[in-house]
């Protein structure tokens, strides 16, 4: 056994590893132990890279290690700790950029040890070519990552308009970014130069910013998904570049479960895989909104609303990307146990892209303490809605829109939605009458059934829980 | 066209097939309404609310003759001569039960509509009269019930002394059973009730009633070491269950029915011999055979030790009024279906399941049976029009012809081939890794549970922090920029690794299930 095959054998077990942590993943009970696989390791992954890399290190480069290490460490333990749930999408955002921005670290220093190294390249032939493509590969999708995720990140925090960004001809500029790319990289495997690397460097970047800019909001889930399925291909890409097989195994999970996430989450919006990642939803939503009269809504106080719950038999919640912003799970909460102890039947409907990230929901109101068996999925709950007293919709605008299964010629027309409107009553918790996400009216405020319940979801749901 | 309301003959029936609150929606939809005089009289409909309504009073010729007759019950063999050639007639059938009925229709050129055919789909449940009528009818099981039953259903404390309330079980929550149950706790009963299926427990307790299971079996070794039959062991726990409830409750409805079966057997004579002078048994299946030993179709007897059984079929009838205006209701939308114009009008289009559902004959061409409706299979459907339009495109999208999807996946493989052949061989061996590693990520996550999206991402994140292997390996470089570059990346990677897994920790600790999270909040 050397040094360098017990690294090897210890890739291989922390391979494995993380095979089992996304399959605990997968399943409650088995979800802690899932996370416990991952940390095992990445624990023995970098024990043996550490082993590995401190062979024959200076002490200035082994100084380097350890700051850089415990450093990381301290910061991201640090922002693990404090953040809030709500900010969640953001923080995972944030994180994916890190990946790519690594990624692209890691190509350009993979350029300058080996092509760009003094001297000349130790390599040639086939392997230099093959070197100089998997630099260039490694640093375009790394790159598109970084600022992929960084637009993302602004557009969750609400830094940026979260509006898509239409520039003409969007598409053929993606197409023309692409095909730029692919003659780059031939030329650059034909002749490594700084300038080809700085130039694929910047057109991967702008590629990146103008991929995620032009997707609007509503399909933000998607959007964090697929970022997390690029990270993934990034590290798997520099997993090429270095000859390293674990980063290529780890690559390759994260890249293929992403893209398959994010799959099954544009199978539950009825939208096409390509015409998310391509961007565009929502823009021919702001045409065709508000020409229509859809006549008048009515409101309704706390108070009444405390009323119609007290009444009611059974309440269900469908909360949104609202009740995130207004922090109002707690108070949420609050009124489910409350209602579930004057023996009324309180459940949540929970739509597949609820929020900024898929399960963000199921996220808030595990933190505010909802046992997680009364939250259901928009499949379990639409058939009962019917025969339910109360409707609570909680800052969920698009995801309960009678327009999609009602006006074909709505921009979301097919998307499954949560049809709250069969319900007996319908309350909605709302700051103003503004269109959603997608920026499409929602006819369901208008509806004879719907009462519209003005203000910050949090003070409303406290106002209610004192007249209770 | 003309909508012809004749008024029903057989013997009992109260009810009529339009009301003046149905005749104005018809009008609306562009029809002539032909009422026959004293049709809805039984109903407490008179002539003179029909015509404010604004149909015509005529004879029963001239109801009979319209081009579209509306009718509750299926017609007499005589009264089939009185359609008009070409006529549609829409009114409740059984086909399944009455060939000879059918054949008789099919030899007239007609078109026939069963309303008791419509499919139990989402969209067709405002012309679902079998659920209608249902309500209706155990509704008025615990009326007829509370009506012979010589006490109180209420409990109360009075200064003449203290009234017990009066115990029900229902047996079977289908729609019926829970209208019964709802209405007998409004009345103030104690209501348990009991089915097959143990889904139905929440909706039980949504009416204010106790779910009643069947226990579930004892442990107990059989003598030659084989297990019984599940169902006979099943019946034998049911019928203990069911002895035991009989000797405690006051009033027991029965709702039990199996399509196109007779009725279960559920209450035996030594159990309504247990039960208490006085008590109550509404056979709501009588018309089916019964579940209730010794109950008599359409009657009311008593038993030597005095329990009323009643076994009335006609339990929608009684209240006639009511059944009207939903049957009514029923065919309006039904008709609303039909007329899409809203033109008067009649369209039948077969292409639409639920349309197809209810044809019986179509001018004089017999359909019964209709292909099965796929209840499940689809995406729910929603609205009629979009939610029927939008799914579509979606099905074949997710089933492929196999030649085609054989033919993608060959191609795949081909350029697979190609590629990997033309490799070197070092990139080769990452291929294969890289190949492998793609389809063990896609099939480990397959299963996922929705709730738990989120912390599946931060810890596949946190995961893609492993390039920070990569950065690792590259500081212990010589040249000062690399050793720069690697430091920067090692630290990015590194937040990555122990923020994403910090994360999703904290995240998992929060999830819990309903009984641990009280026992926390105590």
């Amino acid at each position: 056994m050397t040094a360098t095959t017990a690294a090897a054998a210890a890739y291989i077990v922390a391979a494995l590893l993380f095979i089992l942590s996304l399959a605990g993943l997968s399943k409650h009970e088995t979800a802690k132990a899932g996370n416990a696989y991952g940390i095992a390791g990445m624990a023995i992954a970098l024990a043996a890279t550490v082993g590995l890399a401190t062979r024959g290190i200076s002490t200035a480069g082994l100084t380097l290690l350890v700051v850089a290490v415990v450093v990381g460490a301290a910061i991201g333990l640090w922002r693990a700790r404090v953040v809030e749930m709500t900010g969640m999408p953001e923080l995972i955002a944030l994180l994916h950029s890190f990946v790519g921005l690594a990624a692209v670290l890691v190509g350009w220093n993979g350029y300058l040890s080996v092509e760009g190294a003094d001297g000349g390249s130790p390599l040639t032939g086939t392997e230099a070519g093959i070197h100089s493509g998997e630099v260039v590969v490694g640093v375009f999708i790394g790159a598109v990552t970084f600022t992929g995720s960084i637009v993302a990140f602004l557009k969750l925090s609400a830094r940026i308009r979260s509006n898509p960004l239409v520039l003409p001809g969007r598409n053929w500029l993606n197409l023309g970014a692409l095909a730029l790319f692919a003659v780059l990289t031939v030329v650059f495997v034909a002749e490594p130069n700084l300038l080809v690397l700085s130039v694929v460097t910047v057109l991967a970047l702008a590629l990146g910013w103008h991929l995620v800019a032009s997707i609007g909001g509503g399909d933000m889930p998607v959007v964090v998904s697929m970022l997390n399925s690029y990270s993934g291909w990034a590290a798997a890409a520099s997993g090429f570049l270095l000859g390293n097989d674990l980063l290529i195994i780890t690559g390759a999970l994260v890249g293929s479960s992403g893209a398959y996430l994010s799959y099954i989450m544009c199978k539950a919006m009825n939208r096409s895989f390509l015409s998310v990642i391509a961007g565009g939803f929502g823009n021919e939503g702001a045409a065709a909104s508000s020409d229509v009269d859809y006549g008048e809504h009515t409101e309704i106080t706390a108070e009444e609303t405390a009323e119609l719950l007290r009444d009611a038999k059974s309440v269900v919640i469908t909360p949104g990307y609202g009740m995130a912003v207004a922090q109002a799970q707690g108070a949420v909460a609050e009124l489910t146990r409350k209602l579930r102890a004057q023996d009324v039947d309180v459940r949540f409907g929970i739509h597949p892209v609820a929020g900024r990230l898929p399960g963000h929901m199921n996220v808030l109101l595990a933190e505010a303490k909802v046992p997680y068996d009364v939250v259901l999925e928009m499949d379990e709950i639409n058939d009962d809605l019917a025969g339910t007293s109360v409707v609570l919709v909680i800052g969920a605008n698009d995801t309960v829109n009678p327009a999609a299964t009602e006006d074909p010629a709505s921009p979301i027309a097919g998307m499954p939605v949560l049809r709250v409107w069969e319900a007996e009553h319908v309350v909605v918790f709302k700051r103003s009458m503004n269109t959603g996400y997608a920026g499409v009216q929602n006819p369901l405020f208008f509806r004879e059934n719907s009462r519209m319940l003005f203000g910050d979801a949090r003070e409303r749901v406290e106002d209610i829980l004192k007249a209770l | 066209m003309q909508i012809g309301v004749p008024r029903e003959t057989r013997p009992r029936e109260t009810r009529v097939s339009a009301t003046p609150a149905t005749v104005v929606q018809l009008v609306q939809l562009g029809y002539e309404v032909v009422v026959e005089a004293g049709a809805g009289r039984a109903a407490s409909f008179p002539d003179e609310a029909y015509v404010a309504a604004g149909a015509r009073i005529g004879t029963a010729a001239e109801a009979w003759g319209a081009e579209v007759v509306l009718k509750v019950n299926a017609p007499a063999r005589e009264e089939i001569g009185l359609l008009a050639d070409g006529a549609t007639l829409v009114s409740l059938l059984s086909p399944a039960l009455n060939p000879e009925l059918v054949e008789a229709l099919a030899a007239r050129p007609l078109t026939v509509l069963a309303m008791d055919a419509v499919p139990r789909i989402s969209r067709a449940q405002s012309m679902d009269v079998l659920s209608s009528m249902a309500n209706i009818a155990g509704y008025r099981a615990v009326v007829e019930a509370a009506n012979v039953f010589g006490r109180f259903f209420t409990g109360q404390v009075t200064a003449a002394g203290k009234v017990p309330p009066a115990k029900v079980l229902v047996a079977g929550a289908g729609v019926a059973g829970l209208a019964a149950i709802g209405t007998a706790s409004s009345l103030g009963a104690i209501v348990r009730a009991t089915d097959v299926r143990p889904e139905v427990a929440e909706q039980v307790r949504s009416l204010g009633g106790e779910y009643v299971a069947v226990p579930a079996g004892e442990q107990e070794v059989s003598s030659d070491g084989y297990a019984r039959e599940m169902g006979e062991d099943f019946n034998r726990r049911a019928a203990q269950m069911y002895a035991e409830q009989a000797r405690d409750v006051d009033i027991v409805i029965t709702t039990a029915l199996i399509p196109g079966r007779p009725a279960p057997r559920l209450v035996t004579e030594e159990m309504v011999a247990s039960m208490r002078p006085g008590s109550v048994v509404v056979d709501m299946a009588a018309a089916q055979g019964g579940n209730v030993a010794g109950s008599v179709a359409d009657e009311v007897v008593v038993t030597p030790n005095g329990v009323t059984i009643i076994g009335y079929t006609d339990l929608p009838a009684r209240l006639p009024a009511q059944a009207s205006q939903l049957y009514g209701t029923n065919l309006v939308n039904l008709l609303r279906l039909l007329t899409p114009g809203a033109d008067g009008r009649l369209v039948l289009d077969l292409d639409d399941v639920v349309q197809r559902g209810i044809t019986v004959v179509r001018e004089g061409e017999l359909m019964w049976p209709p292909p099965p409706v796929q209840v499940s299979a689809a995406p729910p459907p929603a609205a009629p029009p979009a939610g029927a339009t939008a799914a579509a495109p979606a099905v074949p999208q997710r089933t492929p012809a196999p030649a085609r999807r054989f033919a993608l996946v060959g191609v795949a493989a081909a350029l697979l081939f190609l590629v990997a052949a033309f490799s070197p061989d070092e990139l080769l061996g990452h291929v294969t890794v890289f190949a492998l590693a793609v389809v063990v990520g896609f099939y480990v996550i397959g299963k996922v549970h929705h709730a738990l999206h989120t912390p599946l991402m931060s810890v596949t994140n946190a995961i893609s922090g492993i390039i920070v292997v990569g950065a690792l390996l590259q500081l212990g470089s010589d040249d000062g920029l690399v050793r720069a570059l690697a430091f920067v990346a090692t630290l990015v990677a590194s937040i990555n690794v122990f923020g994403g897994f910090a994360v999703t920790r904290r995240m998992l600790g929060m999830f819990s299930r309903g009984p641990s999270t009280e026992a926390a909040a105590r």
